[in-house]
């Protein structure tokens, strides 16, 4: 097998990795660079677990290759805290107990991210759409758009 | 057995050599856009080695040109992108809202219209829109390129018109004139994340005095593949888009219908909702095209 070197920045630090062809971005993450934050739930699409931003465009990482990571910018859950502390979002999933067993919290909190880029005050209709491709089984998804609500406020008034 | 590879030609000319390399040597190469029903293939019933052919890193195949005569949207453009594009947006809504339906945010993130047609699944969302705005897929290949109305394009469940050494390069529609809209509706048992029972598109253009003078309707996930109906056309133009029009117009894609049954719904009842469907289809159009 022919392995492929890709350069990519990943949580805005420059990076260099081999891979298979046939590897998908998530198992690359995973596997290979041992950023083990972003989940698989389903490996399809159909779960949301794997959510990392692509240039700040929310995409599936088991929907992408590795290879395809060449020459842009990823940002996983583990780039969405400071050196200040959690984000807003990661603060809020806290207080509103907006997580279970936690698996699918690091999609949800990458895909809201998203949302808030581009719908700062979005209502919870929004919220919903946005979101639907983020399967939750424990929570019930009320209290994580709770959390998502608080922390747009907060994010728009810091306190 | 060979292996995988992945190449991200930077020219159409590239992409058709290595195309047409492996169609001469007998080997399986691909076309890889936004993957989202790629990926989930090669990881499920689809696991052969191939040469994976990434064509997002041609100019053509990420224009969007929006032109007085006719509008081009590239292979490689993914349906958020498309629909984040207002004035594309104002000329077809109903091709745009078939996009804004493809899966969620995260596949709209990736997904391209033309991905939705060469994958040719009889439920694809965006065809029967494509279809209804008079849609012709630009295709290039070692001879040279060539067009196909999107109707012709799709030819049983998962296969399409292109030839081992072609691609799609993208979509070329009519731009809309005066008093012209579209519409699409499709039907699922949720209200997000679901594949089509049914959906139908419908493009109508309305005359000053409120006469419909041209139309055109497509079908999806009621037949191996979304169909042109010309008999549903025909039941509204020369009309005002009344009631009886609408009416005909349903009863015409019902009869054109020929469904499946499966645990989504029963042949009877998605030939029943198609017709509905291009009813309220065809209403929302007619509302639109008066604004338009
Ligand atoms: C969770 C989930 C939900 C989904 N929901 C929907 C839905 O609601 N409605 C719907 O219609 N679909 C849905 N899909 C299916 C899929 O997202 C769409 O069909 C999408 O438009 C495919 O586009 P793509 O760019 O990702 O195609 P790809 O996966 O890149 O390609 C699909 C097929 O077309 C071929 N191909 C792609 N581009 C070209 C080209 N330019 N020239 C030649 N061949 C080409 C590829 O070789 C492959 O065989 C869903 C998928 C997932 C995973
Ligand atoms: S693991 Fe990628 S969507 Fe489920
Ligand atoms: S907290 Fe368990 S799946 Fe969401």
């Amino acid at each position: 097998m022919s392995k492929v070197q890709v350069t990519t920045s990943i949580n805005g630090e420059e990076m260099e990795f081999l891979c298979e062809p046939q590897q998908t971005l998530l198992e690359v993450l995973r596997e290979t660079l041992s950023r083990t934050g972003t989940k698989e739930g389903c490996a399809t699409g159909d779960c949301g677990a794997c959510s990392v931003l692509v240039d700040d465009r929310l995409v599936c990482a088991c929907l992408m290759l590795g290879v395809e990571a060449e020459g842009h910018e990823i940002t996983t859950i583990e780039g969405i805290a400071t050196d200040d502390g959690l984000h807003p979002l990661q603060q809020k999933f806290l207080e509103h107990a907006a997580l279970q067993c936690g698996i699918c919290t690091p999609g949800l909190i990458v895909a809201a991210k998203s949302l808030l880029e581009k719908h700062p005050d979005p209502d919870e209709t929004t919220i919903r759409y946005w979101l639907a491709g983020n399967l939750c089984r424990c929570t019930g998804y009320d209290k994580i758009i709770r959390a998502v609500q608080d922390a747009a406020k907060e994010l728009a008034h810091p306190a | 057995m060979g292996a995988f590879g992945y190449v991200a030609p930077g020219s159409l000319d590239e992409a058709l050599t290595v195309l047409s390399e492996h169609a001469s040597l007998g080997k399986r190469a691909q076309v890889l856009a936004g993957g989202t029903d790629l990926l989930v293939q090669m990881r499920g019933l689809d696991r052969e080695p191939r040469t994976i052919v990434d064509i997002k890193k041609l100019a053509e195949t990420n224009r969007v040109d929006i032109g007085a005569q006719e509008v081009f949207i590239g292979a490689a453009v993914p349906s958020a992108v498309l629909n984040e594009n207002q004035a594309l947006v104002d000329l077809y809504p109903g091709l745009l809202e078939a996009a804004d339906l493809i899966g969620s945010t995260q596949i709209q993130g990736r997904a391209t219209l033309g991905g939705n047609l060469c994958n040719a699944s009889p439920a694809g969302d965006s065809i029967p829109a494509m279809i209804a705005a008079g849609a012709v897929c630009v295709i290039a290949g070692s001879g040279g390129t060539r067009e196909l109305p999107v109707e012709d394009f799709v030819t049983g469940v998962g296969t399409n018109a292109l030839g081992a050494d072609e691609f799609l390069v993208g979509l070329k529609l009519p731009a809309p004139g005066p008093g012209t809209a579209d519409a699409y509706l499709r039907f699922i048992p949720r209200t997000e994340m679901d594949i089509a029972v049914a959906g139908c598109g419908v493009s109508v253009t309305l005359d000053g005095s409120g006469k419909c003078t041209a139309a055109r309707v497509g079908i999806g996930a009621v037949a191996p593949r979304a169909l042109l109906v010309p008999a549903a056309a025909e039941a509204l133009i020369g009309s005002t888009l009344d009631d009886a029009a609408l009416q005909a117009a349903g009863e015409a894609c019902s009869a054109a219908a020929s469904p499946i049954t499966d645990k989504r719904g029963t042949d009877v009842y998605r030939r029943k909702v198609v017709g509905v469907l291009c009813r309220r289809a065809a209403a929302i159009a007619r509302d639109r095209a008066r604004q338009a």
